[in-house]
């Protein structure tokens, strides 16, 4: 398999990161190559590392209540920098009632609680395929 | 039978004082049928390894409870921790709970309160009043605290780096209701070094932060003795995904690292140590859960009496506040969720808690709804009224199985605690990374076993069913922050700005000459100065923590 490279965020100020730490981890050990940003990114913050490294996808997660403003802002931020082809996906506390409105502002899949990890490696295998493919 | 003489000695002396001045909750407690519950069960022979391991209640080392009578003296404090979008909401959720019977107060802030930000901050876009209250200024204390008598209940606030300005609203709140600080009755979380591991909401360097530390203990000991100085918490390092053992350990480590530098500053053990105040986790392995609490007593008694030399039994006494474990509720078939928390919290009673808040059904999917927060607390008085198992003291002491896994979890805890004091202490295992990774290593097995099966999570990975997303969630309404913003501007316009910058820049030279910095805190506060604006100041000699490197 292709060695792809992907960024996992924090958005926002909660610092709950145990399933962003938990999704960063599986994904390396599923052979991708993970970046980490840490707790406490901006949108801005996401979007200029996601660029600077050259990922295929980014992930983000979210605990607190913040995904209705930061999601976006971080799909927002990556097209404002001209990096729109870099696929978004989204998980953590959120109400499946937000799911579409997600979806709408360009956020790729959203995982709620329970989600298998193995269907969260698929998803990040081929939102980054496809990226890939796009820019070939 | 002749009652062996050490148990005498206790029933004459520390029963004995305790009943005189409290009695129990009833004479006698009795099962249906009209049998005495006892009191104290304890073996026929008394031997010394009883009396060194496990002694009785109100005695070092506490393994049986830091009361002699314990909860059938008084129950537990039920407190619910609440508190979401403005003050006004709050205050009105508290004054709900307070009249549903719940007995303390415990207070959630947002996130940008948490670390220091106005809500007017670019910092704070999306999460103003979302986990909790908004607090900018005392002008939003006032409103959390309307018409809550400050001298009739305990309250408890979450609050961490900028715990000393929201302490010094809750102080000068108070005063304006008559209240005078020596009457105070509460807890600050106050708990940094946990943050840097677990939680996240750090603004300063541990360094500074650990002063800001000290500056409160020495404050409260003259001004506020009923105050709860610091709740050292391990329950978001278990949260974080810790195991048992790494949660009591890294506890008792960051609480041995206070201790250490407050004695550094120059405070008096004995005025400072017996207001500190511990926060552990309930989850759901019942057994280990209430082995782990009676370990915890053991070991800081021991922990304080040999490695710092107290003899004042209060210095001794872990007192903690336990809250049930929500990193375990499911979103899964919600309701079972009800069962987890009564498990948890039985835990944490026959555990010899002091404080209890049990998790709402609803948590893995949002704020709990008052219908749910109505049933958890509930939870708590079924256990308390009908279960029994506050009527007699540490009902597990003696059992094999409890006492020997007592003893590994404070053995376990012994080993790290000792690599951590090897490897520099707390603060150097926070900067190499050791105590975040030991988490993150737990963290990952578990969840891994949860993946592959091999750990059965209820309605998750086993015994699931297709459910429609019917349960109700709450929710923040967007235009809260518009509105807290603008009422930060009002209190900005109406306030007096040249007094307001004359208290940050004292408070400013105060931090820059090593001055206990409460005081200038207190004035700023006063002056109507905003939680940012101070926090800002304090950045600016402190500096800001960054986080490490994953």
């Amino acid at each position: 398999m292709k060695k792809y490279r992907v960024l996992i965020g924090k958005p926002g100020l909660d610092g709950h990161d145990r399933g962003a730490k938990f999704i960063a981890r599986a994904l390396r050990d599923a052979g991708f190559e993970v970046i980490y940003t840490g707790i406490r990114r901006t949108p801005d913050e996401i979007a200029a590392a996601a660029i600077h490294e050259d990922v295929a996808a980014v992930g983000l997660s979210s605990m607190s209540g913040g995904h209705v403003r930061l999601f976006p802002a971080v799909v927002d931020a990556l097209s404002r920098a001209g990096a729109s082809d870099i696929p978004v996906l989204g998980g953590g506390i959120i109400p499946a009632e937000d799911v579409p409105a997600m979806i709408e502002a360009g956020i790729r899949q959203i995982f709620t609680p329970g989600t298998k990890v193995e269907t969260i490696i698929a998803a990040f295998t081929e939102a980054c395929a496809q990226q890939h493919g796009q820019r070939e | 039978m002749k009652t062996p003489k050490e148990l005498q000695s206790w029933q004459e002396n520390e029963l004995k004082k305790t009943l005189d001045r409290f009695p129990e909750r009833k004479d006698p407690f009795t099962t249906h049928g009209g049998r005495e519950v006892q009191r104290l069960a304890v073996p026929e022979e008394i031997d010394r390894n009883y009396l060194e391991n496990i002694g009785f209640p109100g005695r070092y080392p506490y393994t049986r409870g830091v009361q002699p009578t314990m909860h059938r003296g008084r129950l537990w404090t039920m407190r619910q921790y609440a508190g979401f979008s403005t003050a006004s909401a709050s205050n009105e959720r508290y004054r709900y709970l307070l009249d549903q019977g719940q007995t303390g107060l415990s207070v959630a802030f947002d996130l940008p309160t948490q670390i220091g930000y106005d809500s007017d901050d670019p910092m704070s876009l999306g999460e103003v009043g979302k986990v909790g209250v908004a607090i900018d200024t005392l002008a939003d204390m006032e409103m959390l605290f309307d018409r809550i008598p400050l001298d009739k209940i305990s309250t408890s606030m979450t609050i961490n780096s900028p715990a000393m300005v929201l302490l010094a609203m809750y102080v000068v709140v108070a005063e304006k209701q008559g209240v005078r600080s020596d009457k105070i009755r509460g807890t600050i979380q106050n708990d940094i070094l946990k943050e840097y591991v677990a939680r996240g909401t750090y603004i300063f360097p541990p360094k500074p932060s650990l002063r800001l530390i000290t500056n409160i203990f020495q404050w409260c000991a003259e001004q506020a003795p009923l105050f709860n100085t610091i709740s050292i918490s391990g329950y978001h390092i278990r949260e974080a995904g810790s195991t048992a053992a790494q949660e009591l350990a890294f506890t008792l480590a960051n609480g041995l690292t206070y201790v250490q530098a407050a004695l550094d500053a120059g405070l008096e053990l004995e005025v400072f140590a017996r207001r500190l105040a511990f926060f552990f986790n309930g989850s759901s392995n019942l057994l280990e859960e209430v082995a782990k609490f009676r370990a915890a007593r053991r070991l800081w008694a021991r922990i304080m009496k040999e490695r710092f030399g107290t003899t004042d039994p209060r210095s001794m006494m872990l007192r903690f506040h336990t809250q049930t474990a929500g990193s375990s509720l499911t979103a899964q078939q919600v309701d079972n969720n009800i069962v987890r928390v009564t498990i948890q919290a039985l835990a944490a009673v026959l555990g010899g808690t002091q404080s209890l808040h049990t998790n709402s059904r609803d948590e893995a999917l949002s704020l709990p709804t008052e219908d749910s927060v109505r049933t958890a607390l509930r939870t708590q008085q079924v256990i308390a009224h009908e279960s029994g198992v506050a009527d007699t003291i540490d009902p597990l002491a003696g059992s094999f199985f409890i006492e020997q896994l007592t003893d590994t979890l404070e053995r376990e805890a012994v080993d790290l605690i000792g690599q951590i004091d090897e490897a520099g202490g707390v603060v150097a295992c926070i900067d190499n990374g050791f105590i975040a990774s030991q988490i993150e290593d737990a963290a990952y097995q578990y969840q891994q076993e949860i993946e592959r099966g091999e750990r059965i999570i209820v309605g998750v990975n086993e015994f699931q069913v297709e459910e429609e997303a019917t349960v109700p969630v709450l929710r923040v309404d967007p235009k809260v922050e518009d509105e807290q913003v603008a009422r930060l501007q009002q209190v900005k316009a109406e306030r007096d700005n040249e007094a307001v910058q004359q208290a940050l820049d004292e408070l400013g030279r105060a931090a820059r000459e090593d001055r206990n910095l409460m005081a200038p805190v207190l004035a700023a506060v006063r002056a109507y100065g905003s939680l940012g604006e101070i926090c800002n100041v304090l950045r600016g000699v402190f500096g800001e923590y960054r986080g490490r490197q994953w």
